[in-house]
């Protein structure tokens, strides 16, 4: 464990930052005590640190701190251009106008050593956005915004859809995937002139002759193996997949021990065959299976998972880790993960034993392992 | 009288609730309609705009907007007069209790 490693955490009721001391995480500082911050991204090689506040009343709002500072000061938000009086885009389960204002930044994520001042945003109610300028100033990501399988997109919990995870191919910039809570996921591989839906996923949620539509899709969350890009886990709200080839194509794990429902999904950095994802029972039932919270590991490509408990409450457990609440660091070896009954643990060995930070923080929507900051 | 007191002068106030976020003290502006008013305020404090208006200019849907006491009628284009001495209140509308 590197003494100059931190863990942001991204709650209901503000963000709180750990850091080690003498093996264990402790609470460092608190910034935006009372405001639900809903994204957290921080940038190794600038040191520099992004969070999205949703203010509940006063709209979503973007900060940002340099390396170094302490301060946090208002950067732009992603804002969506005039609804054209021709729009016509409706959620099909609301049968609404989808309104063009960001109502929550979901994710925020960073372009990647090769572009640095890069910054991605995934929003409700589904667009895309990115800013050049270290978010200074965003652009609504039209290429995708404007394609015309949108129209079937549709809100899954939250009110209309949202982009939830946004991942650049490290090799190629200009690769990138996205998946979107309901709506599939996409990649380009022209730097967001054109997309195309990845295919495989199968949803459990809607009649069969269209259970294997790619827009109407649910990935929870999508992540990639940074070491092997072409590798990638998907939790669906239907299942658990992995993709072989950079997202084009997912391959269903029909069995995974506890349960194969759940949000979180960490891909190792280095090792394409192993991942972490936080099961519960079922989508009718978003608790731990028995009452005994554990994550589940997966070190051979999906064939087989352990269970992982050590460390973990063993009964009469309640807790449900949201999509962005498990984190792994650049060894593979730390993870942590936050729950939305305000728990917090950690592990040094890949999951063997879980040590609880804390077990009374607001309910956790975002975990990120900073290197520095 | 100075000049812009014959043109009327709109007095801007907003809730405390809105202070913790961001720097919005109470401002003389001018503006024949709530929509000239607000824009005048934010010509002074641009950071203000985006946690009283939505992405399409529309009032928050959790944020109340009063003149001279009265609910606003047209939250969207902000369309309502205002008269000589008005007086603007930018509330949080209540929820969760």
């Amino acid at each position: 464990m590197n003494d100059q490693d931190s863990l942001l955490v991204g709650t209901r009721k503000g963000l709180f930052t750990m850091r080690t001391h003498g093996g264990a995480w402790r609470p460092e500082r608190v910034d935006f005590l009372g405001e639900p911050v809903t994204a957290v991204v921080h940038d190794e090689t600038s040191g520099r640190t992004w969070a999205a506040l949703g203010t509940g009343h006063f709209g979503v709002h973007v900060w940002r701190r340099e390396g170094g500072a302490s301060e946090w000061v208002e950067v732009a938000s992603p804002t969506y251009p005039a609804r054209p009086a021709s729009a016509t885009d409706v959620d099909p389960m609301r049968q609404e106008p989808v309104p063009w204002a960001t109502q929550m930044a979901w994710v925020l994520e960073t372009g990647g050593p090769q572009r640095p001042d890069e910054l991605w945003c995934g929003t409700i109610p589904g667009g895309l956005f990115r800013s050049r300028d270290g978010g200074d100033s965003w652009q609504l990501e039209r290429g995708l915004w404007d394609h015309e399988a949108r129209a079937q997109w549709f809100g899954g919990g939250y009110d209309w859809p949202g982009v939830h995870s946004v991942t650049p191919d490290p090799r190629d910039p200009n690769t990138i995937v996205a998946a979107v809570s309901c709506g599939g996921s996409w990649i380009t591989r022209d730097d967001g002139a054109t997309w195309e839906a990845s295919t495989g996923m199968r949803a459990d949620y809607v009649p069969p002759d269209a259970a294997m539509d790619p827009y109407t899709q649910d990935p929870h969350r999508v992540v990639r193996c940074l070491a092997d890009p072409d590798v990638l886990w998907n939790q669906h709200h239907s299942g658990c997949y992995r993709s072989t080839d950079g997202g084009v194509m997912w391959e269903e794990i029909v069995e995974r021990a506890p349960s194969v429902f759940g949000f979180a999904a960490a891909a190792h950095p280095t090792d394409p065959s192993t991942a972490w994802f936080v099961p519960a029972v079922a989508d009718q039932l978003r608790v731990p299976v028995d009452g005994r919270f554990v994550a589940s590991r997966t070190t051979d490509g999906g064939k087989s998972f352990d269970v992982l408990g050590d460390g973990l409450p063993d009964h009469d457990a309640y807790d449900l880790v949201y999509r962005h609440a498990l984190d792994v660091d650049g060894t593979g070896e730390q993870l942590a993960m936050g729950s939305t009954t305000g728990s917090l643990w950690a592990t040094g060995n890949g999951g063997e034993r879980w040590e609880t930070v804390s077990a009374n923080l607001p309910p956790v929507n975002v975990v990120r392992f900073a290197s520095r900051g | 009288m100075t000049a812009i007191y014959d043109r009327g002068v709109v007095r801007v106030n907003f809730t405390k609730n809105m202070q913790r976020h961001v720097d919005c003290p109470p401002e003389d502006v001018s503006g024949a309609t709530l929509r000239l008013a607000l824009d005048d305020y934010f010509r002074i404090h641009p950071a203000v705009r985006s946690y009283v208006l939505d992405d399409q200019g529309a009032v928050r849907r959790h944020v109340a907007v009063f003149v001279d006491g009265d609910h606003v009628s047209d939250p969207s284009s902000l369309s309502d007069p205002l008269g000589d001495d008005a007086e603007i209140h930018v509330m949080q509308a209540l929820s969760g209790g």
